[in-house]
């Protein structure tokens, strides 16, 4: 088709794309996408597999291999029952998280968003430290109670601080804006209550929400990994239809109303998939620090474009997961460090490093 | 890269000069004040007189003055007296630090704690409970400011483009980035360490309560120095106002105002957070209450804040007092719980300003 | 309730109410868009000309009144398909960091794609006219945030037009252009009109070229609409003062004919100036 009767051109050719056209269907592929996504899914498997041979009671390599491809039984319990499960709620947990900071900060129109501003984790922590502190499931009660019990509880202080926050924040719409300024209110009042709840109990329990609320993978199970893994078949491809309106979301409102975008509601469905994503990922492993707001910033810049991708952030927060995991409980000997802490670290010093590259260049 | 920050409303375009004086504003920063005055007055009339062992206002005066009776002398001289000044400080102090943190970082959520200084001072404080075995809150309110110093200028300088100043955004991510560090440090320290994390804990929520009076002249000069800094930052902030280039068009000294600016608002807060604690939303909330008095000339703004930030502070303490019997509610979360509603009603009535 | 309006009204308001929360901007205002014609919004700042093209594009609801796409309500339209209909250009439109122009531009194809086909080779074609159009082709693999501010102007314009709807609303097109640049848009927009009988509506500031290029001027005036017309009949000596509160000469333009605006400025007043005219 022409617009007018000038004399059309030759087609376009832009760089580093690929157009596939198959009857109806068409997509473009951004070749540099592609080497990403297949990049990260390779980095996520050799991950995976460290995180199988390496641990604190010695097993030979092949003996590993061996039982995890099920030709041996001799280590089942280490390999079925520790190793794969701890692994796999790592990259479970880090795909969910980064995937919602991937959202938020569409949405929000700004790379420092992260679901900790949506209320979710905030509020899944102030309920685990109160069952905590009230000498409860930590404490008292072990066994499926104790597993079950408190991701239950994160789950749902998770969802219903989310849920209030999207209240909150609906006035003749959602403003993205919006949502920013009142989550920082909410964050606050919440991460009070935590503190002085932490100022309520033994020391003991104390010390134990606190390794939950900094983000921990220590003795996870397939009961933590299991619910994760469903959470995201479902929300996954949901969040991936909605990456076009996304698309249109990261400009301003009038821009994407004019395009035919149903602002409020694609945002309000999307804002809903990204605090679901977070409430999931935090049940199952605590609030596990900055994974969710550098992932999606690591992946866009591996990947290049205007957003963050959805599925190579995704890959991006399973392998920095996974792998600060390994270094959580390798580089300290017997004592388990809470993972939280390496990611909390390496985020710092990134975005310190980002700082410093920029001061660079603008004085260059 | 868009980012939350907030256009001044027009009203203050006429900046260097400061907004044109209106009567409405006038009269209504001439009756704020006087409000400001008797709330300061009630706080801390009630500050004196309520708590475990009530004391009537005229006891208290005849404690002041000669003697009541050696049971309510103590209690008014050694607890009371200290815990209301200390609450007034504080309260002023950090008043202050936020309405200069948010004319720095043109951020509406510009909150002291935002450069670092309270994770920075968290720092400092559990090494020393950790490494020295220093417990007493006398001692760990050096460290802390310590602490928080040395954050403050970390920010800075990973801030700071070579040769020029941070700019609002630098600030802010610089802020986040030191915050996040120190954060881990602590965690891990803390779970590695029961002890440390016993102190810690109660360190870690801002209170007024049994802090040692010898605190009080310590903290006196380094407030006082901020103070100053802070009401003569007030003239460059209308025009920082505006952006750094028409500041600088403007004749201003954009860096050396900022230098100014963050030296006033680590004292001031510094100084607290190592005193009382880290003590979340008065920054964050103070300004916005007082930009409703005042409008936004700074050259007001900044003092209102400061008296502002008093009255809240010790009206906040009090509330911790009675609501929770026998124990009491630290003030942190007394005004986290009261502050952030309120906040959050002002997000949504307020017509969202953005740059 | 009216009679519905006749077919050849592409965009009906009647008794529009807008503002933003409590203030008020436009009241009581009826407009029609005729089929095929250039129509140009004019009027002093902050008199309504923006909000009015927002409400029209169906970007801001009214507090009261409506706006008919086509003799429908268009708020009740599915807001894709109103946008196969109506692209509209807003005036300050933000793009995210990192954009490249040709992706730009691609945006403009958004309401006729799907989650199945989101590249056929008429969005490809269309988007390629549209960049030759405005003569951005060479840019297109720059980013948005690395272009001048005529580039950039020309690259939302280009947006706009992939968008391949034949009902444009322009806020400000021609806002950062240089006078070659905006007379160049202004060509391209007329060409659009002539050939492809496109309908356009744009708010413009400079008087001149909006009374050379539209068919049609609406002033506007607090909010209200004072005038409107051709533009031979609209701009004169009186409307400019009573309007702009300008004094100024109208002249016929040399070229097209059409009315020019000279103004009079305070150096050059005659009565009661001090100043004496050189």
């Amino acid at each position: 088709m022409t617009l007018l009767a000038s004399a059309p051109g030759a087609p376009v050719r832009r760089r580093g794309r690929l157009v596939v056209r198959i009857g109806p269907f068409s997509a473009v592929l951004r070749l540099r996408g592609a080497a990403t996504v297949v990049l990260g899914a390779l980095a996520l498997l050799g991950t995976l597999l460290a995180s199988l041979l390496i641990g604190h009671s010695d097993v030979p390599a092949a003996d590993v291999i061996a039982t995890a491809l099920g030709l041996s039984s001799d280590n089942q319990f280490t390999v079925w029952q520790v190793r794969v499960p701890r692994a796999a709620t790592g990259a479970l947990v880090g795909a969910a998280l980064a995937m919602s900071g991937a959202i938020t900060q569409t949405i929000m129109r700004n790379p420092l968003a992260s679901p900790d501003l949506l209320g979710v984790t905030h509020g899944a922590s102030v309920a685990v430290v109160a069952i905590a502190v009230a000498g409860g499931v930590y404490g008292a009660v072990s066994g499926l109670l104790a597993q079950l019990g408190v991701p239950l509880a994160a789950l749902a202080g998770g969802l219903l601080a989310g849920g209030v926050l999207y209240l909150l924040a609906w006035r003749r719409g959602i403003d993205g804006y919006r949502v920013l300024l009142i989550g920082v209110g909410m964050s606050a009042v919440l991460m009070n209550v935590t503190l002085w709840l932490l100022t309520r109990g033994e020391v003991t329990d104390a010390g134990r929400a606190l390794v939950w609320i900094t983000g921990s993978l220590n003795a996870r199970t397939w009961e933590n990994a299991v619910p994760v893994a469903i959470a995201l078949a479902v929300l996954v491809p949901l969040a991936l239809l909605g990456a076009r309106s996304l698309d249109a979301l990261g400009h301003d409102d009038d821009t994407a109303r004019g395009l035919g975008v149903r602002l409020d509601r694609d945002r309000s469905v999307l804002l809903l998939l990204a605090i679901l994503l977070a409430a999931i990922g935090t049940a199952a492993a605590g609030p596990i620090l900055f994974v969710s707001l550098a992932a999606p910033q690591i992946a866009l810049r591996l990947a290049g474009g205007h957003r963050p991708p959805l599925l190579a952030s995704a890959l991006v927060g399973a392998v920095l997961t996974c792998g600060s995991d390994l270094a959580a409980r390798s580089l300290f000997g017997a004592f388990q460090l809470p993972v939280g802490i390496i990611t909390g670290s390496l985020g710092a010093a990134y975005l310190i490093y980002l700082l410093v590259l920029r001061n660079r260049k603008a004085s260059a | 890269m868009t980012t939350p920050t907030t256009a001044t409303p027009p009203a203050a375009a006429a900046v260097a000069a400061g907004p044109p004086e209106t009567g409405a504003r006038r009269r209504r920063r001439a009756v704020g004040l006087l409000v400001l005055l008797a709330a300061l007055a009630a706080a801390v009339v009630a500050s004196v007189t309520v708590g475990t062992n009530p004391l009537s206002p005229g006891t208290v005066w005849q404690a002041l003055t000669s003697t009541a009776g050696p049971e309510a002398d103590v209690i008014v001289h050694e607890i009371r007296l200290p815990r209301t000044l200390l609450g007034l400080l504080a309260g002023a102090a950090l008043g202050l630090a936020g309405t200069l943190m948010q004319g720095h970082t043109r951020n509406p959520l510009g909150d002291p704690g935002l450069l670092g200084v309270t994770h920075g001072a968290a720092l400092a404080v559990v090494l020393c409970i950790a490494l020295l075995g220093v417990t007493d809150l006398l001692g760990l309110a050096w460290f802390g400011f310590a602490g928080a110093a040395l954050a403050a200028v970390a920010v800075y300088l990973v801030g700071s483009t070579r040769g020029r100043g941070p700019t609002p955004l630098s600030l802010a991510l610089a802020g986040t980035a030191v915050s996040w560090l120190t954060y881990s440090l602590v965690s891990a320290i803390v779970l590695m360490d029961q002890q440390t994390m016993e102190s810690f804990r109660f360190w870690r929520v801002g209170s007024l309560v049994g802090r040692d009076p010898a605190i009080l002249p310590q903290m006196l000069p380094f407030l006082l120095v901020g103070v100053v800094l802070a009401l003569a930052n007030g003239p460059a902030l209308n025009a920082l106002a505006l952006g750094d280039d028409v500041a600088r068009s403007l004749g201003h000294r954009v860096g050396r105002a900022r230098v100014v600016g963050l030296l006033a608002i680590t004292l001031l807060t510094g100084v607290t957070v190592g005193a009382c604690g880290p003590i979340a939303f008065v920054g964050l909330i103070v300004p916005h209450l007082a930009r409703g008095i005042t409008g936004a000339d700074y050259r007001w703004l900044l003092p209102y804040s400061a008296l502002l930030g008093a009255a809240l502070l010790v009206a906040a303490d009090v509330i911790g007092r009675v609501v929770a019997p026998p124990g009491e509610l630290q003030v942190g979360i007394v005004l986290a719980i009261i502050g952030a509603p309120f906040f959050i009603a002002l997000v949504r009535r307020r017509r969202l300003v953005r740059l | 309730m009216t009679e519905p309006p006749p077919p050849q009204v592409r965009l009906h308001a009647e008794g529009l109410r807008l503002g933003y929360d409590d203030t008020i901007v436009v009241d009581g205002l009826d407009l029609d868009v005729l089929d095929g014609t250039i129509t140009a919004v004019i009027g002093p700042n902050g008199c309504g000309k923006s909000t009015l093209l927002r409400a029209l594009g169906r970007l801001l609801r009214p507090h009261a009144g409506r706006v008919l796409l086509d003799g429908a309500e268009i708020r009740r339209r599915p807001t894709r398909e109103v946008a196969r209909v109506l692209g509209i250009l807003p005036q300050s439109p933000q793009a995210p960091d990192g954009l490249t122009v040709a992706d730009l531009v691609a945006r403009g194809r958004h309401p006729t794609q799907h989650w199945y086909q989101q590249w056929s080779s008429d969005d490809e074609a269309a988007v390629d006219e549209a960049l030759r159009l405005t003569g951005i082709l060479d840019l297109a693999e720059r980013g948005v945030d690395e272009l001048s501010g005529g580039q950039r102007q020309r690259a939302w314009l280009s947006m706009a037009l992939a968008q391949g709807t034949d009902l444009l609303l322009l806020d400000e097109p021609t806002t950062f252009l240089d006078l070659a640049h905006q007379v160049d848009v202004l060509d391209l927009i007329e060409r659009l009109h002539t050939e492809l009988g496109r309908t356009v509506v744009m708010v413009l500031h400079d008087l001149n070229l909006a009374a050379r290029y539209a068919g049609r001027l609406v002033v506007m005036r607090e909010g209200r609409i004072v005038a409107q017309g051709p533009p031979s009949e609209v701009i004169t000596e009186r409307l400019l003062a009573e309007v702009f509160d300008l004094e100024a000469r109208v002249i016929t333009d040399p070229v097209a004919g059409t009315p020019l605006v000279i103004p009079v400025g305070s150096k050059h007043r005659t009565e009661g100036s001090p100043v004496p005219v050189v």
